[in-house]
């Protein structure tokens, strides 16, 4: 056989790449996090091609040189070991996986996407002004944006003002999803009941793809998004035009919003709820409906005891129904647990900002750990500072 | 879709006139299905077939007559894995311009669905576990497993499974989740239907078969070794297989219990996974992928054990650094276990997590990488014979490296946030498992076929398969990496940037280069089978082999070896040849072997109508079937003629035979 013919075929791929390149948002981002990610990407490559070149040309070298029928090649069919090949073969991809292993474990803590950002690009501080906020919800299908910071939200658009560095705080109504930007930072899970983290900027105008990367049901294909990425003025006026939209986002139109649709149009709100995000990750938008938080607050008390054991009324909110579901066959019907904190106390729940551990922005330039917390002994550690934040005030017990 | 029917009866459970597919492919696949299964019964009735297939083949405790029945069902499964691909492909060329192409989401969410589960569960799974099978007695000198009924009963509890999955097709649907099918998604409020119960069911039953089948080979590897093989005298072969059935034994338990839970939380009402009342479907994501990344070695590992055999074989010489290849393997299964996590960094894991899940990924690729170089220097001052297995191992050395290359790439925490569920990551996972799994497996079937069936396969249909394989993959596979770099991800069914569609046209033809590399396949087996005559294998041995599996004839006597041979070292067989060891003439002794029993097929049928109960929700029938298994499974107990002695005179008349062919070839 004539192995060469495998190269030619990939060296015959070659040009294309490069033909295709213009459109690879991926190696070609317009946001710094993105492309520090490519970076990595890069330098990845390189350092593995080190080894995978070489080991490539000599398979085929091999194979050509020792076929049968060239009987001037060496033939030794009792030489099994050497020491000397023995230890390149292990301690040369050991090198490179110790090289390629530092850069990973720098690499993934400053472009951890909890962190947030110290520059918006190469030489550039970030400047005074705070992150623009955008809380995103994964719906069946479609993406929901909440700008707390303005009061508005849109579905299926995402605006944002380019060189000012964006949080998204995500979570999902109902199955797991993934948020991704591919020119703008890497992707996130949006997962229903949890809240995740992804910071992000953009460097340079313009419209960029976004979309769900996890298959997430029947209008999954269709669950796409144009990011708008604008100067200041653009993304002011974005949002007065938001402000004069016609509809509102209360909590009775979050649940009308949930229901499954597909390929839906963008969309705009003049006003949300502010309590619309943090009940959505509680998984309590439904009136009455408790809150997870309020339920795990109580059970860290020590739980209700008996009361809480018939506390539960018949789910009417026909999230499940609507899909066509029913009780499992050997099971009780959809039941949900009644809150019943007063309302003061679980405004004060809800807006309590959960603990991160990467509150302080680092610098991220060069790529070096620069900036890194020096990782604390394993043994003498002292408490965790986010648990001792979420231990409940003294005589709180009393309140609940 | 149809509307769907969701009361239930009690004769008929949820079963009714909606689980009838009404959509015009599915009819037409049903229609060009019955037509064929029909015809081949009928043929099979016709020519008389049912009781010889009964008895030499069904209820055969036979691991040759096993190993090679999993194979059959490899292969057919593979087409209708293959069925499913090029579906895919072709909605995903169709649907651009505003088109939605010709498959709605409830069928295409179902196809790369089955799609998946097919190809793991049912393509490799049983193609690894066959070939250990067929091989692994041979080689390590025994005559058979150690529980040669457990080896007939994990099979068609495997059929059992695969007929379930098969059975969505016609009866109600598949799971519309993806292959690992992730709650909330797969739980009943999201999955209301059927589709998710076919694949818990399909796959608890191939599960019992899986994991069975991976205590008998331990077992087998440890137990029954012949005298003198010592652990590091074992074939490369056997050391892999060793470590893919501990793999198998200490993991596919963690995914029977993720799929109970599940069952649990669809059937009972708990909320294991549920996002409601405390459930968190993070637990089952950890779950499933502890099973699911040493599952990957599980495919792997045996096919490296064939590629260094294959490699020594066809250079003629010994295997470069037996010893760091049995280390790399002994490497690769222990860390296996600590790296699951890479497959969702981008889930929301704290950095330090991610990063040591990546870098304990990078660290397996050192081993990996010893691997290739000891087959590398195998090769080098060889004398390489370009037979066809030897040509799908360079293939395999060419194509996995890039595999391999893409996979530490996807280990950097990093990276993996811009390509995790791209294209990217499909072209990788595909890149590995067709580059190392299906190439290792066709190697092996041109190996070891001349010993299962007493002659050479044809060697041109092999190579028009071959360059259709490779040439076929690299066109399929590499627009796949180019579009993942554009930030294309997995499982989109429609398209709105016309600029991306070159790239599918590319893959498809790909794919169409890869349906012609199969129907090749086919047409080597069936030329190779018309003349056999042309290309017999009358020594045993037609490579000129090194493990024991060559010292017995092609195909081997049903109790392999008359006598039990005596190892003194690595690569036994070469070692005998080299002293010009005799084969034993006189004073044979009668032979111990297991008796063949339907016990298997009665039990994994039994097996499967539960299941199917299960799905449709038939109570009576899963009550009646699963005493039924019990009622069987106690009975079976009570048969205590389960062996018999093979009697001098066979042997030695069998015997006799061999000598004559043999003097005939030194004549």
């Amino acid at each position: 056989m004539r192995p060469n013919g495998l190269l030619k075929s990939c060296i015959l791929l070659l040009p294309l790449l490069f033909l295709s390149a213009c459109k690879a948002e991926v190696l070609a981002p317009t946001g710094d996090v993105a492309a520090q990610q490519r970076d990595l990407l890069v330098i990845s490559t390189l350092l593995m091609l080190i080894i995978i070149i070489p080991v490539m040309a000599l398979t085929v070298l091999f194979a050509w040189r020792y076929r049968e029928s060239n009987r001037a090649a060496v033939y030794r069919p009792n030489w099994d070991h050497s020491t000397k090949l023995e230890l390149i073969i292990w301690a040369v991809p050991l090198l490179i996986v110790v090289s390629l292993g530092a850069i990973t474990w720098v690499g993934t803590h400053l472009l951890d996407p909890y962190r947030p950002l110290a520059r918006i690009a190469p030489g550039k501080e970030v400047g005074q002004e705070e992150p623009l906020q955008v809380q995103v919800v994964a719906l069946d299908w479609k993406w929901l944006f909440i700008y707390p910071q303005y009061g508005v939200a849109a579905v299926n658009e995402l605006a944002v003002p380019v060189d000012r560095p964006v949080q998204f705080t995500l979570t999902s109504s109902s199955v797991m999803n993934a948020f991704y930007i591919p020119a703008m930072a890497g992707m996130i899970y949006a997962m229903p009941g949890m809240q995740t983290t992804l910071h992000g900027v953009f460097n340079k105008e313009g419209t960029y793809q976004g979309l769900a990367s996890h298959y997430s049901g029947a209008g999954f294909s269709g669950m796409r998004f144009k990011a708008k990425a604008t100067d200041a003025a653009g993304f002011d006026g974005w949002i007065a035009e938001a402000r004069t939209a016609s509809k509102t986002l209360d909590r009775p139109a979050y649940l009308q919003l949930e229901q499954p649709s597909e390929n839906v149009k963008p969309e705009l709100f003049a006003t949300v709820d502010p309590e619309l995000f943090p009940r959505i990750v509680n998984l309590c938008v439904e009136p009455g409906k408790i809150c997870m938080a309020e339920m795990m607050a109580i059970d860290k008390q020590g739980g209700a005891g008996l009361a809480g054991t018939i506390n539960v009324s018949q789910l009417t909110y026909d999230k499940y129904a609507r899909r066509g579901t029913r009780a499992p066959i050997l099971g009780w019907d959809p039941f949900q647990v009644t809150g019943f904190c007063s309302t003061e106390e679980l405004e004060r729940m809800l807006t309590a900002q959960p603990a991160s551990a990467n509150v302080a922005p680092v610098d991220q330039t060069p790529l070096r750990g620069h900036g890194l917390t020096q990782p604390g002994s394993l043994f003498g550690r002292s408490a965790d500072p986010a648990l001792t934040l979420a231990l409940p005030p003294v005589g709180a017990a009393t309140k609940l | 879709m149809a509307t769907i029917d969701h009361s239930t009866t009690f004769l008929l459970g949820r079963l009714n006139w909606s689980a009838v597919p009404t959509d015009p492919i599915v009819l037409v696949t049903f229609v060009v299905v019955a037509i064929g299964g029909a015809a081949a019964l009928g043929a099979l009735t016709y020519y008389r077939l049912w009781g010889y297939l009964w008895k030499e083949w069904f209820t055969s405790v036979d691991h040759k007559k096993i190993g090679i029945m999993y194979i059959i069902l490899a292969i057919i499964m593979l087409v209708r894995g293959f069925a499913d691909a090029v579906m895919m492909r072709i909605q995903q060329v169709w649907a651009f311009n505003g088109s939605e192409g010709y498959l709605n989401a409830h069928h295409y969410d179902q196809i790369f669905t089955a799609h998946g589960v097919i190809m793991i569960f049912f393509v490799a799974m049983p193609f690894v576990t066959g070939l250990m099978n067929y091989v692994v007695p041979l080689q390590i000198g025994a005559r058979d497993v150690s529980f040669p009924f457990l080896n007939n009963f994990s099979f068609w509890m495997t059929v059992g499974g695969a007929v379930l999955v098969m059975a969505s097709l016609f009866v109600g649907e598949f799971a519309q989740t993806g292959w690992l099918a992730f709650p909330p998604l797969s739980g009943l409020g999201y999955s209301p239907w059927v589709g998710v119960d076919y694949y818990i069911w399909g796959l608890q039953v191939a599960g019992v078969g899986t994991t069975l089948s991976g205590i008998n080979l331990l077992v087998t590897i440890i137990k029954m070794r012949a005298p003198g093989m010592t652990l590091m005298r074992m074939p490369v072969f056997t050391w892999t297989s060793l470590c893919t059935n501990i793999l198998i034994v200490a993991s596919f338990p963690v995914l029977t219990m993720t799929l109970i839970l599940l069952t649990l939380d669809r059937y009972v009402g708990t909320n294991f996974f549920t996002s409601e009342l405390g459930g968190n479907s993070m637990m089952y994501i950890n779950l499933i992928w502890i099973w699911g990344h040493p599952e990957v070695y599980i495919l792997i590992l045996p096919l490296f054990g064939v590629f260094s055999e294959v490699t020594s074989t066809f250079c003629g010489k010994r295997l470069f650094g037996y010893s760091s290849m049995v280390y790399a393997t002994v490497c690769i299964t222990v860390l296996s276990y600590i790296v699951w996590l890479h497959h969702f960094f981008t889930m929301g894991s704290g950095a330090s997590v991610n990063a040591f899940f990546g870098i304990t990924t990078m660290i397996i690729s050192v081993p990996t990488g010893a691997k290739i170089f000891n087959w590398l220097f195998t090769m080098y001052q060889g004398r390489v014979r370009y037979d066809l297995p030897m040509m799908w191992t360079v293939a395999f050395m060419l194509t996995f490296t890039v595999g391999g290359m893409t996979g530490v790439l996807l280990a950097v925490p990093p990276a993996d946030f811009v390509l995790h569920n791209s294209l990217f990551l499909i072209a990788h996972f595909h890149n590995v498992i067709i580059g190392g799994v299906l190439f290792g497996c066709f190697a092996a079937i041109a190996y070891w076929w001349p010993k299962a069936f007493g002659f050479k396969l044809n060697v041109f249909w092999g190579k028009v398969s071959f360059w259709c394989w490779v040439v076929g993959f690299w066109a399929a596979f590499m627009p796949l990496y180019v579009l993942g770099l554009m930030g294309v991800t997995r499982r989109m069914r429609v398209f709105d940037d016309p600029d991306l569609r070159i790239w599918f046209i590319i893959a498809a033809l790909g794919a169409a280069l890869i349906a012609m590399g199969i129907a090749a396949f086919f047409i080597q087996i069936g030329v190779s089978i018309w003349k056999r005559k042309e290309n017999p294998d009358l020594s045993g041995d037609p490579w000129d082999g090194r493990t024991l599996e060559w010292a017995t004839s092609s195909p081997p006597p049903a109790y392999n070896f008359a006598f039990t041979p005596v190892v003194h070292g690595l690569d036994a067989w070469a070692e005998m040849k080299q002293e010009g060891q005799k084969r034993p003439k006189a004073a044979f002794m009668p032979i111990h072997m297991p008796r063949y029993t339907g016990t298997g097929v009665i039990l994994a049928g039994l097996s499967t109508v539960c299941g199917f109960a299960l799905v449709w929700y038939i109570w009576w029938l899963a009550a009646l079937s699963f005493l039924g298994i019990i009622v069987v499974a106690i009975a079976h107990t009570f048969n205590y003629d389960r062996d018999y002695y093979v009697p001098v005179e066979e042997v030695s008349a069998v015997e006799g035979e061999r000598d004559l062919q043999l003097a005939k070839l030194g004549a």
